[in-house]
């Protein structure tokens, strides 16, 4: 599996598609936990994308901006600080300058760079495309199937990205990854998995800030009420007491 | 300092009296808090205090974002993302001072609409006036290069674009070019000086605020009604003033409070929003974007630099006329400084002898133009440079100059204005009653 992938995305070592006109693009909306005002990450469905991100995405793409300490943050994935540790020693190396050698990869690490297809790195995807999550799921979603060769390339027909043709082969399918705890895993729920766990990782703070937004909302309105009174009772004398 | 005659601060203790003699600080404080005010300000007249709040906040989170950033080329991105991830309160910080220059923009375009319809430009507030132009586009400057640091495509793409345009100027634009640059093309020469000049520049500003305010505390402020307070003696101006110190302190202090409720919810939920998505790629002078949009205050005068194509009339015939030094390049740049240059010259192309807006019939419904005009150009500065949105570009451009030009100078002469109140008083009567017992309802009436 790893290897068909690993091969597709070699065929296509530019990250830029074609210029071949291709139809609307295509952008579905879909229903995130994290949207709206309210809205939270879901740490399961996180936790789940990061599975996805691991098995599948990270063989072409990197997270370099994502420190993997990261992941048991509040608002987060919500991994325990062991889960992370292991996670990290198990799935990553890095290259330590003092023993000339790589070596696991600790939580204080950052999930690798990874440039060897070319494919873009992935830490903020999220917020770096029209449309963000909705764009990313979309574009999973969105291979029809078709494929052609151009220039000794190979481009994939997509309704979600500009221009129509994609390089990335299709990533993922039906069931390409399995849950622990048997969660749905049919195509249209791993696109949005991963969609919301790179979301994650474009905004890990995005918690914090909605709940700063709120606070002062709260406290702006109610500071805005308390001046308006005050004003309206300054003023009262200045308005009322004309040349009688 | 004020020209309008009100109580000085006299110092009472003996501890004020030596300081007093010494340095009258307290008095000057004193002075420009209690400067006479006219009462019949309206609601236009608080963007003044929302954008020296915006001067401070973008200082403040400026300074911090500062302690962390990193202005080089290979970690100036990276920098940023450290600031959003792992800086306690890193991505507030970073939200608050990206949005705090749209919010800026908002307050300065409102303040400038506010002085072009009232008529504050014109005399005795020229200097006034002018140096708001010039606060503005140091504004300008500052953001542009603000918007540099985070060394994404945009700020990557848009820099290229920006610098490009002194590159046209005639004979002298590659060597400026390259000088403004540092170099051949944008790199770390530029981010570092960029960085530089974005830290000095808002100082400049803030000095420049002071000697703004100085400038209309010796005038006086501009009021709706346009007319002047009256000067004779202290009781005649106090009943056309009431002091700034609590009733505009106050009343702006709630506008503000309003405004950053709005504010924070667009930080807090879609601080984004009026971003480029582009702009979280990092800069990679390889690839250009498919579209290269500047921030949205920048768009009307983006829209007016590329509407003057090589196909305009006025365009070719300047071409011709000059043996082919201005094309159509060097055009777009003079017409994007002189649309503000025109502004700033409002004080001597409006001939009419009446102030405000409001007594003038045929001068209200031009200025309702120039404000669709604006939004039209901005609407239009995000556009692709195509049909049919060049035509309407031409034209809305037409029409800013227009405005300046042609229509202020000729309405002064063809205009007959409506007959102004005698005196603030008057007209601040006639909005609130003139009786004691209307006092509770008249209060309702803001």
């Amino acid at each position: 599996m790893l290897k068909k992938l690993v091969i597709g995305a070699a065929l296509a070592l530019t990250p830029v598609a074609g210029l071949a006109a291709g139809g609307e693009q295509h952008i579905e909306s879909y229903d995130f936990s994290f949207k709206g005002a309210f809205g939270t990450y879901d740490p399961n469905q996180l936790q789940r994308g990061l599975q996805i991100y691991t098995e599948v995405c990270s063989a072409c793409h990197g997270l370099k901006f994502v420190p993997l300490r990261s992941l048991s943050d509040e608002g987060g994935p919500a991994l325990s600080p062991d889960q992370v540790t292991a996670y990290a020693a198990e799935n990553y190396t890095v290259y330590d300058a003092e023993l000339d050698e790589d070596v696991p990869a600790k939580p204080v690490d950052h999930f690798p760079a990874n440039t060897s297809l070319g494919a873009p790195d992935l830490s903020l995807m999220a917020k770096a495309r029209k449309g963000g999550p909705d764009y990313i799921a979309s574009l999973l979603n969105g291979y029809t199937g078709e494929e052609k060769e151009e220039a000794g390339s190979t481009y994939y027909e997509n309704t979600a990205f500009p221009g129509g043709w994609i390089s990335m082969a299709p990533p993922l399918e039906d069931e390409h990854v399995e849950f622990i705890d048997g969660h749905d895993n049919s195509l249209d729920n791993l696109s949005q998995d991963v969609s919301a766990y790179l979301m994650w990782t474009a905004e890990p703070k995005m918690m914090a800030r909605k709940q700063v937004g709120f606070v002062g909302v709260l406290m702006l309105t109610i500071l805005s009420v308390l001046l308006y009174l005050t004003n309206k009772r300054i003023w009262a004398p200045i308005k009322g007491r004309k040349n009688s | 300092m004020a020209g309008i005659p009100h109580d000085h601060y006299e110092p009472k203790s003996s501890g004020e009296k030596w300081l007093h003699s010494r340095l009258p600080i307290v008095g000057l404080l004193y002075d420009t808090l209690m400067i006479p005010t006219p009462k019949n300000l309206n609601w236009m007249w608080i963007w003044g205090i929302v954008l020296t709040f915006c001067l401070a906040l973008q200082i403040i989170t400026g300074i911090v974002l500062v302690m962390h950033y990193t202005p080089h080329v290979d970690m100036a991105f990276a920098s940023v993302e450290h600031i959003m991830r792992d800086v306690n309160g890193g991505h507030m910080i970073r939200y608050l001072h990206m949005n705090g220059a749209s919010l800026f923009f908002v307050a300065v375009y409102a303040h400038i609409f506010r002085g072009l319809y009232y008529g504050s430009y014109k005399a005795p507030r020229e200097v006034t006036w002018i140096i708001g132009m010039i606060i503005y586009v140091l504004m300008m400057a500052t953001v542009f290069m603000g918007y540099v640091l985070p060394w994404g495509q945009m700020s990557f793409w848009g820099a290229t674009v920006i610098t490009g345009l002194f590159g046209a100027l005639p004979f002298i634009g590659e060597p400026l070019q390259a000088w403004l640059l540092g170099g051949p093309a944008v790199d770390n020469a530029t981010l570092n000086r960029f960085f530089s000049l974005h830290y000095l520049l808002p100082f400049l500003i803030a000095g420049l605020v002071i000697v703004h305010i100085w400038a209309f505390h010796t005038t006086g402020n501009n009021n709706p009604t346009g007319v002047e307070v009256r000067r004779g003696s202290k009781e005649e101006a106090q009943k056309d003033t009431v002091p700034f110190w609590p009733y505009f302190v106050i009343k702006d202090l709630f506008a503000l409070a309003i405004i950053l409720t709005v504010f924070f919810a667009i930080v807090g939920f879609m601080p984004n929003y009026l971003g480029h998505p582009d702009n979280y790629i990092e800069a990679n002078a390889l690839v250009t974007p498919a579209h290269i949009v500047p921030e949205w205050y920048f768009l009307p005068f983006y829209a007016i630099l590329r509407a003057f194509t090589s196909e305009v009339w006025v365009v070719m015939f300047a071409s011709w006329i000059t043996g082919g030094i201005i094309d159509a390049k060097f055009f777009g740049v003079m017409a994007m400084f002189g649309a503000i240059a025109v502004m700033a010259l409002a004080p001597w192309l409006d001939t009419s002898r009446v102030r405000s807006g409001t007594y003038r019939p045929m001068f209200k419904w031009w200025f309702a133009l120039l404000v669709i005009d604006f939004f039209v150009l901005t609407w239009l500065g995000a556009k692709p440079a195509e049909e049919p949105y060049a035509s309407f570009a031409l034209i809305a451009s037409a029409y800013w100059f227009g405005y300046f030009l042609v229509i202020l100078p000729l309405l002064g002469v063809i205009e007959k204005p409506e007959a102004t109140p005698e005196t603030i008083e008057d007209d601040f009567n006639a909005h609130y009653g003139k009786s004691d017992a209307g006092a509770t309802d008249a209060t309702a009436a803001e």
